[in-house]
């Protein structure tokens, strides 16, 4: 799945590296006793310490250390026993300390990697550069009042993990992918409730562009703080078009943050960071050395649960369920617990199927996610086994599964009070069959002139008359014994 | 080292500093003066030194994380030169 971008007089090729701010779950922030707890009374989470009032000290909370070594070890990472607070520093309305404390030489974690499951069932593994530690600033509110912005610092000081790719995608949908599998993986973990829409998630897209075939990598333009998956990939795509308008007009890009409008649907230079790139970033005199040992992180790993590649393995192996099949249903853990529990005793790739063709469709239909399931895994389950004892044909399955879907109600309780069971006896049967041909004596004796292809239409009449609950297999058995001369 | 005028502005720019450019040159000179003082403290070798984040060898100590702070608005925004409705007020700064 190749992304180029044909110019007037070359092909190009983007690069791209993505930078994600991930809010850490945890009850206090960072370095202060003050609460995470979104949507609060503005400025009520604050403690001096995230006020920047002189003279308080930080004071690193444990559950954050932890977090940010979890997330190291689903991530495959390095994890640095000794790391080091640096502050960088800059001024903004919503950063009382003037400085961000964050990581900057020696990050707690180092080098990772992420494998992305593409749509088409492959899988490409990208590198991840490191993930550190930092305050997260407060919040500018600009439409409150006609001259002034508004600044709540609850947020201020809550934990974030940054967690830098190297530049190793080569188009939107790798960066889609990208942004969905490290998703997947902190839910998995616990550490980060991935929601970008609350901006629990954020991302910053490095963007650059380079004739197919070189390898140099070009000045990148940083496009900050896209809300969701989808405006990210939108991003990346305007940007990338940019720089090959500029280099093959003759122009040069210059290294600059830019935002995104969805609305215009193109980036723009931003204002007032003019000398955002120099941080003048130095350890931070107020903290000492993050240091643990190895018992501590054996200590976390033995807690970590099985993540989406291990699920995904599993479920092909065990399974026996397609690369695309398995990538599908271990993105959330709640869907690959209701996947196994439907799986459970049962033909693994028929529940696949329900799941990921009938239950995702449904749910989609209905914007609701697989723990609000009008169709628990139980009745799905049942709905399965009805179809191979041969109760109900695949055909009314689906219906069955319809009304499920609306009623939440018992296949079984369905199939029974709607009298939807397979007719399995000759004699009904036969009836019908019997009915179907004395009604249409001409078709019958086409097909016995040789015109075989009636067959089809014989059967789909005699569905018609039960119902559509005749046992296909004995349906057709029948109806050849009935129709030979 | 010696620093010139521009540089001198360009860090009282980034420490949001309003020099008047009378007060240019002798800070230059003054500035200098230090860069000159670390110069001379970088002629000590140090090859088989760690390099230290901080004066002692102590590293962090950790805290539960437990909430113990926060629930007062009033007393974060006293000092505020301006407060609205529980909120700073600071003059309007949109990107």
């Amino acid at each position: 799945m190749t992304f180029l971008i044909k110019g007037e007089t070359e092909t190009w090729e983007v690069v791209i590296g993505l930078e994600v701010h991930a809010q850490v779950i945890s009850n206090a922030k960072l370095f202060s006793g003050a609460p995470t707890d979104f949507g609060a009374e503005p400025n009520s989470q604050v403690s001096f310490v995230d006020a920047g009032m002189p003279g308080m000290l930080p004071v690193i909370n444990e559950v954050a250390v932890e977090q940010a070594v979890r997330t190291g070890l689903g991530l495959k990472a390095q994890i640095n026993k000794r790391s080091v607070f640096a502050r960088k520093n800059y001024f903004y309305a919503d950063l009382p300390q003037g400085y961000q404390i964050s990581q900057f030489e020696l990050p707690i974690v180092g080098e990772g990697t992420i494998i992305l499951d593409m749509s088409d069932g492959t899988s490409r593994e990208v590198g991840i550069e490191r993930l550190h530690l930092e305050q997260d600033a407060g919040k500018s509110i600009h439409d409150l009042h006609p001259s002034k912005s508004f600044i709540d610092l609850n947020r201020s000081g809550v934990t974030l993990m940054e967690i830098v790719s190297n530049p190793d995608m080569r188009s939107p949908d790798e960066a889609g992918a990208y942004l969905r599998k490290l998703r997947s993986i902190v839910r998995y973990l616990g550490t980060c409730d991935g929601n970008m829409d609350e901006g629990s998630m954020r991302c910053d897209a490095n963007v650059s562009v380079r004739p197919v075939g070189s390898t140099e990598l070009r000045t990148r333009c940083e496009v900050k703080n896209v809300n969701s998956v989808r405006f990210v990939m939108q991003a990346i795509e305007h940007e990338a078009r940019r720089h090959v308008d500029i280099y093959e007009s003759g122009g040069d890009i210059q290294q600059e943050t830019r935002l995104y409008d969805p609305n215009k649907g193109e980036t723009r230079q931003m204002r007032s960071k003019e000398f955002a790139h120099d941080y003048r970033y130095f350890p931070d005199p107020d903290l000492l050395p993050l240091v643990f040992d190895d018992d501590y992180v054996e200590s976390i790993k033995a807690t970590l649960p099985e993540l989406p590649d291990e699920k995904k393995e599993r479920f092909m192996s065990d399974y026996d369920l397609t690369a695309y099949d398995a990538g599908v249903l271990v993105v959330e853990k709640e869907t690959s617990a209701y996947y196994e529990d439907v799986a459970k005793g049962r033909d693994p790739k028929a529940a696949a199927n329900w799941v990921i063709t009938n239950l995702f469709g449904a749910l989609n239909k209905k914007g609701i996610s697989i723990t609000d399931s009008p169709v628990s895994a139980a009745n799905l389950g049942k709905l399965i086994d009805l179809i191979s004892d041969d109760t109900i044909s695949g055909r009314i399955a689906k219906d069955v599964f319809e009304v499920m879907v609306e009623e939440g109600e018992d296949p079984e309780f369905i199939v029974d009070e709607r009298g939807l069971k397979q007719i399995r006896d000759t004699g009904s049967i036969e009836a019908a069959i019997e009915q179907v041909m004395a009604d249409n004596s001409d078709k019958v004796e086409e097909y016995r002139g040789g015109k075989d292809k009636l067959l089809g239409w014989f059967v789909g009449q005699v569905m018609k008359q039960t119902g559509g609950k005749a046992n296909p297999g004995m349906l057709n058995e029948l109806l050849r014994k009935k129709l030979s001369p | 080292m010696s620093l010139d005028d521009a540089t001198v502005r360009k860090i009282a720019t980034l420490a949001r500093i309003d020099l008047a450019d009378a007060d240019l040159a002798p800070l230059a000179k003054e500035l200098s003066g230090i860069m000159s003082w670390i110069e001379q403290l970088q002629e000590v070798d140090t090859d088989a030194v760690e390099p230290m984040s901080g004066g002692t060898d102590m590293t962090l100590s950790w805290r539960k994380d437990a909430v113990s702070d926060g629930g007062h608005a009033d007393k974060v925004l006293a000092n505020a030169p301006e407060a609205h409705e529980g909120f700073f007020g600071v003059p309007k700064v949109v990107e």
